[in-house]
C-alpha cells in the first residue's frame, strides 16, 4: 500500500496546489508533502494560510525532524529543502538544486529512496524544469508517477520536463488528479459474507 | 556514469539495500582512517552529497570513492567540504537578530564580560553579525566570541573577512530588517576580490576548530549560538550535542538555534524555558 504523496508545482502552483488538494478526498489518508517554489523572502505561514482556507486537512510547515502522520499537509519551508526519511522529515540548506529551494527533486529522490514503491510522485504547473528527475526517481523505485496534462497547466514547462524524463503512469487535468489519486488510495471496504 | 548530475544518475532498480550498506562502509571508512564521524548524520541529505562526490570524481559507485579516499588524503578534503554544508548568509533571518538585541542584549549588559560561543560557524557571516549587532549595542568590548567549525578551510575564510560583493546588496538589506543603526556600507571597503570587512569586528573573536560530534566543551558560556548545523544531526547525535550544551551553559544560560530546530523532543526540552519562541531562543532555567 502507498504510504506518501509528494507534490511539486512552481509558477501557477499556489491555485493548482488548493485545487488539487481541495479534491483529494478525505477517505485519503496519505500524508502529502508539498515542495511548492516561493521566493527566498516569501512569508513563512502565508501559503499555510492560504491553504488552510481551501482545505480540512492540517497542514504543516515542516521543522527539522517533524514526524510524517497520516491525514496531514506538510509543507516545504521557504529556503530549505524539504527530504523524506523513514518517518520523519529532514531540512537542508544545500545548495539551490535548478536555481531553486526547496527543490522539488531533492523532495521527490529522498521520498524514494526513503519509501521505495510506497511513494505517489504528482507533477504540476511550472516554468522550470525541477522535478523531473526526482520523478524519474520514484518511477525507478516503482513508485507512481502523475503528471498534469500540460495543455491545461499554467506553465507547461515542467509538467512537459517530467513527462520526457519518465514514462508517467497517468497524464491528468488537474481537476481529475484528486479522483485518481482516490482511486489509487482508497480500497473499497471488502463486505464480509 | 560520468553525468555531474546526482539527480541523472542511472542506479540499478532494487540497489536501495546495497546502496545503504555501501554508504555505511563509506562513512565507517572515513571515521576510522580520518577520524571524522558522519556515522550519525541524517542520512537523506548525506547520500546526496556523496554522491554529488563520486560524480565530481567520475567514479560510478559510493565503494568507488570509498577506495579513493582511503588511499588518497585530496580526496578526502573534497569530501569533507561537500558533507559539511557551508552555506550561510549575513544577519540571515534578521527577525532573529531584533530578538537578539531586545532580548538577550539586556542581559547581556548585566555581566562584567559575556563569552559567547558560536558553533558551526562556517564561513563567519553569522560571527560578523553578531559583532556588528554587539557593537551598535556598546557590549562588544566587554564580549568575546568563540567561533568554531569543524572544517579548518571554511575558518580561515572567516579569518580572512571578505564576502562577495554581489551579495551585498541582500545583506544591506537583512541588516536594515535586523534593527541595525548605522549605513551597513561603514562596516566594509570593497576590494578587488571582494567585500572587506573591518578588522575591529573580529578584535574579540577566536576562531578554532570543534567538532560538535567527538570534541568536548572547552568552557563556560553565557550565550551558545549554534544554527543550522543540528539539522544535519541525526535524532540521537542531536541528543549529544544538546548535552554538550547543557554542559556549557551556567542556568539562565542562552541557547540560540535556528528558525526551524527546536528542543521540543529532546530530553532537555525541561530545562529550559522559551525566551522567544518563534526566533528559537531558549534559556536554561535548571
Ligand atoms: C549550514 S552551515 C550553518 C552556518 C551558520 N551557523 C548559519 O546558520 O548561517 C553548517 C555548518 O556546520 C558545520 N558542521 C557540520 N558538522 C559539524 C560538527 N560535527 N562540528 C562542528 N561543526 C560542524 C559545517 O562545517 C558548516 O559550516
Amino acid at each position: 500500500m502507498y504510504e506518501l504523496i509528494c507534490i511539486g508545482a512552481s509558477w501557477g502552483g499556489l491555485s493548482a496546489v488548493g485545487r488539487l488538494l481541495a479534491d483529494i478526498s478525505e477517505d485519503v489518508t496519505l500524508p502529502i508533502a508539498i515542495a511548492q517554489h516561493r521566493h527566498p523572502g516569501a512569508l513563512e505561514g502565508t501559503l499555510r494560510e492560504l491553504l488552510a482556507l481551501q482545505i480540512r486537512r492540517p497542514v504543516t510547515d515542516v521543522e527539522d525532524k517533524t514526524p510524517i502522520e497520516p491525514c496531514r499537509v506538510y509543507l516545504a519551508p521557504p529556503d530549505y529543502h524539504l527530504l523524506v526519511e523513514p518517518g520523519s522529515f529532514a531540512l537542508s540548506l544545500d545548495e539551490r538544486v535548478q536555481f531553486a529551494r526547496p527543490s522539488i527533486d531533492v523532495l521527490f529522490e529522498s521520498a524514494a529512496d526513503a519509501y521505495g514503491d510506497r511513494v505517489i510522485g504528482v507533477i504540476l504547473t511550472g516554468a522550470n524544469e525541477d522535478g523531473a528527475a526526482g520523478l524519474a526517481r520514484i518511477k525507478a523505485r516503482g513508485g507512481v508517477a502523475i503528471v498534469q496534462d500540460p495543455r491545461g497547466a499554467e506553465r507547461r514547462v515542467m509538467p512537459d520536463a517530467a513527462l520526457a524524463a519518465t514514462v508517467a503512469d497517468a497524464v491528468l487535468p488537474l481537476e481529475e488528479i484528486g479522483k485518481f489519486l482516490y482511486g489509487l488510495c482508497v480500497t473499497p471496504a471488502v463486505t464480509q459474507r | 556514469m560520468t553525468s555531474v548530475e546526482p539527480s541523472q544518475s542511472a542506479r540499478p532498480a532494487g540497489g536501495e539495500e546495497l546502496e545503504d550498506l555501501e554508504l555505511r562502509l563509506l562513512l565507517e571508512g572515513v571515521f576510522r582512517r580520518y577520524g571524522f564521524d558522519f556515522r550519525e548524520y541524517a542520512p537523506a541529505s548525506l547520500r546526496r552529497r556523496v554522491w554529488r562526490r563520486v560524480h565530481a570524481e567520475r567514479l560510478g559507485t559510493i565503494s568507488g570513492l570509498t577506495e579513493k579516499l582511503l588511499h588518497d588524503e585530496a580526496t578526502m578534503e573534497r569530501l569533507l567540504l561537500d558533507l559539511s554544508v557551508n552555506v550561510t548568509a549575513m544577519f540571515r533571518d534578521p527577525t532573529f537578530y531584533v530578538a537578539f538585541r531586545q532580548k538577550v542584549v539586556p542581559v547581556l549588559r548585566t555581566h562584567p564580560f559575556t563569552r559567547i560561543w558560536v558553533a558551526g560557524c562556517s564561513t563567519g557571516e553569522e560571527v560578523y553579525s553578531l559583532a556588528i549587532l554587539l557593537q551598535e549595542e556598546g557590549v562588544y568590548e566587554r564580549a568575546r566570541i568563540y567561533a568554531t567549525d569543524i572544517n579548518e578551510s571554511v575558518l580561515d575564510r572567516a579569518r580572512g573577512g571578505v564576502f562577495p560583493l554581489e551579495k551585498m546588496r541582500e545583506y544591506t538589506q537583512n541588516y536594515i530588517r535586523a534593527g541595525g543603526t548605522r549605513a551597513f556600507s561603514e562596516y566594509y571597503v570593497a576590494a578587488y576580490d571582494g567585500a572587506q570587512f573591518q578588522r575591529s569586528l573580529i578584535e574579540n573573536v577566536v576562531f578554532a576548530q570543534h567538532n560538535l560530534v567527538s570534541d568536548r566543551s572547552f568552557n563556560e558560556f553565557h550565550v551558545i549560538v549554534c544554527r543550522n548545523v543540528m539539522i544535519y544531526f541525526e535524532k540521537k547525535l542531536q541528543d549529544h550535542v544538546h548535552g554538550l550544551f547543557y554542559e556549557s551553559l551556567p542556568t539562565f544560560g542562552i541557547l540560540a538555534l535556528g528558525h526551524k530546530e527546536s528542543i521540543r523532543f529532546s530530553p532537555f526540552e525541561d530545562r529550559y524555558e522559551e525566551l522567544d519562541n518563534g526566533e528559537k531562543l531558549y534559556r536554561k532555567v535548571v
